[in-house]
């Protein structure tokens, strides 16, 4: 590694390298001249779920669009480092980066125009997949890991749209999960859905902690502390605090992460 | 006194609404009166020879606009061959490059283009395609249709695209999906209503052309499907047939307006049909 990245290296904890799956580095984002990361430096450790919270425009939707390059989508530009396994993402092609980082986004957002089964393989037969019977097996699959396979179990050839807004957006992780991504990225996946809804989509981020590494946004604390090992606290597009979820929302060093988590400021 | 603005408030309804609803009257009154007119006229003509038969030469009563039928199919199959993809791609790019000085360009002669009289774009079919090839011939009325609906088509498209919200398109760059292969399998399908809409009516504009036919395709009085040789259309037809001096022609000229009618018509019916089985945003 060079020196820049040992540099860095320094605000993070010590730890065991082989147990990151990503890490970024003095990372920064702009849109235009505006700055919205400023030096953003953490790991996201395999297998565990990691929350970013902090006020609206902190930057931790940002930061989220930047780990798979959605930023650069929206005319957005990144300076610095981001690994994936090791190895410098802005080095990579962000179409075959974004198999590996996978998104699930604020607004459940099923293609209109596919079934529910074509909308699990989407990602999959639009990168050349054709085997049907292979789309099939892969279509319930995934649906299962979403937990979703015995309420559209019957319809799945009905309009993906037409399923209620937490079944949707069970729906877009299942499209997700098809690609079999390492890393999941969700922005806000329950702020549009009903208590009952957001229970099953936190338990489904339960389970699928097992195989996938997931970085969660949230507005919501109560969900952070559910659902999260580890919580970020972002506040004017600066990392104010990393830590075990448990520190950041019983003991956090920081008097910032204390007011903000304690409905102080927000 | 809070009655008094009530009523007042009831009153202003009543008097916008009333406007509007004269106002869609007024908009209707032209359009059924051509319908019945044209109906009435046209009625006793049209029958079963009418499109299977050939124009009969002058002096004999009876015959068809078969030739004319076909010749329309014809110029509007070359002109959407023409106009379609480059009216749609032309969309695509517009929508996706929405701020470049080069799209601001492009619009912007789209614009003009649709402004152009029509007998201007045949004017220049027959610089570009008659002068050398030295005779009228489908081909170049196809293309000055073709470039008739060019900027209908291209406007639609890069309307109906922006409509897909934009979160589609980030769902699809976030399985990985290449942002080219995002925008034809599941930006164009979600817009494929609005943009079906505007090859409609971009083709219902071609089909009612009549000047840039004048001196592209001619017209034929005779059966040709000959890309390279003059062709009957039925606007045309209309035109020679109206201005002439026997009652039989103008009666069928009206025939003939009242099937051009109808197959619009038919056409936005036919549009309701395909539309109404796909899935809706």
């Amino acid at each position: 590694m060079d020196e820049e990245i040992t540099n860095a290296t320094t605000t993070h904890v010590k730890h065991d390298e082989s147990a990151l799956r990503m890490q970024t580095f003095n990372l920064n984002a702009f849109f235009g001249l505006n700055r919205a990361l400023k030096d953003i430096s953490l790991d996201v450790k395999k297998n565990k779920v990691l929350a970013i919270i902090g006020p609206s425009g902190c930057g931790k939707s940002t930061f989220l669009r930047s780990l798979n390059r959605m930023h650069e989508e929206v005319g957005g530009t990144i300076k610095g480092k981001i690994l994936l396994d090791g190895s410098d993402i802005m080095k990579k092609d962000p179409v075959n980066l974004r198999k590996k980082v996978g998104m699930v986004f604020q607004k459940a957002n099923p293609f209109p125009t596919m079934s529910i089964a074509e909308n699990v393989v989407a990602g999959l037969k639009l990168n050349g997949l054709r085997n049907k019977s292979r789309l099939n097996e892969i279509a319930e699959e995934c649906l299962k890991r979403a937990a979703l396979w015995d309420e559209v179990k019957d319809s799945l050839h009905k309009p993906g749209n037409s399923i209620s807004g937490g079944q949707q957006q069970r729906l877009c992780i299942a499209r997700t999960l098809a690609v079999e991504p390492e890393v999941i990225l969700m922005d806000e996946p329950a702020s549009a859905l009903d208590p009952i809804s957001t229970a099953k989509i936190e338990e489904l981020i339960f389970e699928l902690k097992k195989k996938y590494t997931i970085v969660i946004v949230t507005h919501n604390m109560q969900q952070a502390s559910r659902v999260s090992d580890y919580t970020a606290f972002f506040y004017m597009g600066k990392l104010i605090e990393i830590d075990k979820t448990s520190v950041i929302f019983t003991a956090p060093k920081n008097k910032q992460t204390e007011d903000y988590v304690t409905g102080r400021f927000g | 006194m809070n009655n008094f603005h009530y009523n007042w408030r009831k009153l202003k309804n009543t008097a916008v609404f009333t406007i509007c609803v004269i106002g869609v009257i007024l908009v209707l009154i032209p359009l059924f009166f051509i319908l019945y007119y044209t109906l009435k006229q046209g009625i006793g003509a049209i029958n079963w020879d009418f499109f299977i038969h050939m124009p009969k030469p002058v002096g004999e009563s009876g015959g068809g606009m078969a030739n004319a039928i076909v010749g329309t199919a014809i110029l509007i199959g070359l002109g959407g061959l023409m106009g379609i993809p480059i009216g749609i791609f032309a969309g695509i790019y517009l929508a996706d490059k929405p701020k470049g000085i080069f799209a601001f360009i492009v619009r912007y002669l789209t614009d003009v283009l649709n402004g152009i009289p029509s007998i201007v774009v045949g004017v220049v079919a027959y610089i570009i395609i008659v002068i050398p090839m030295k005779r009228f011939s489908a081909l170049a009325g196809g293309f000055a249709l073709g470039i008739l609906m060019i900027p209908l088509i291209t406007r639609t498209t890069e309307e109906m695209i922006r409509l897909v919200p934009n979160s589609f398109r980030e769902a699809g760059l976030g399985l990985g999906i290449p942002r080219w292969k995002t925008t034809l399998s599941i930006i164009l399908p979600a817009a494929f209503k609005g943009i079906f809409t505007g090859i409609l009516l971009s083709i219902a504009r071609a089909a009612g052309e009549t000047a840039p036919l004048l001196f592209t395709a001619l017209g034929n009085r005779f059966w040709s499907v000959q890309l390279d040789q003059p062709i009957a259309s039925m606007t045309v037809f209309i035109y020679d047939y109206a201005k002439a001096p026997f009652n039989d022609w103008n009666q069928q000229a009206w025939a003939a307006s009242f099937v051009l009618i109808i197959f619009i018509l038919l056409l936005n019916i036919i549009f309701r049909i395909v539309t109404r089985k796909s899935y809706t945003a």
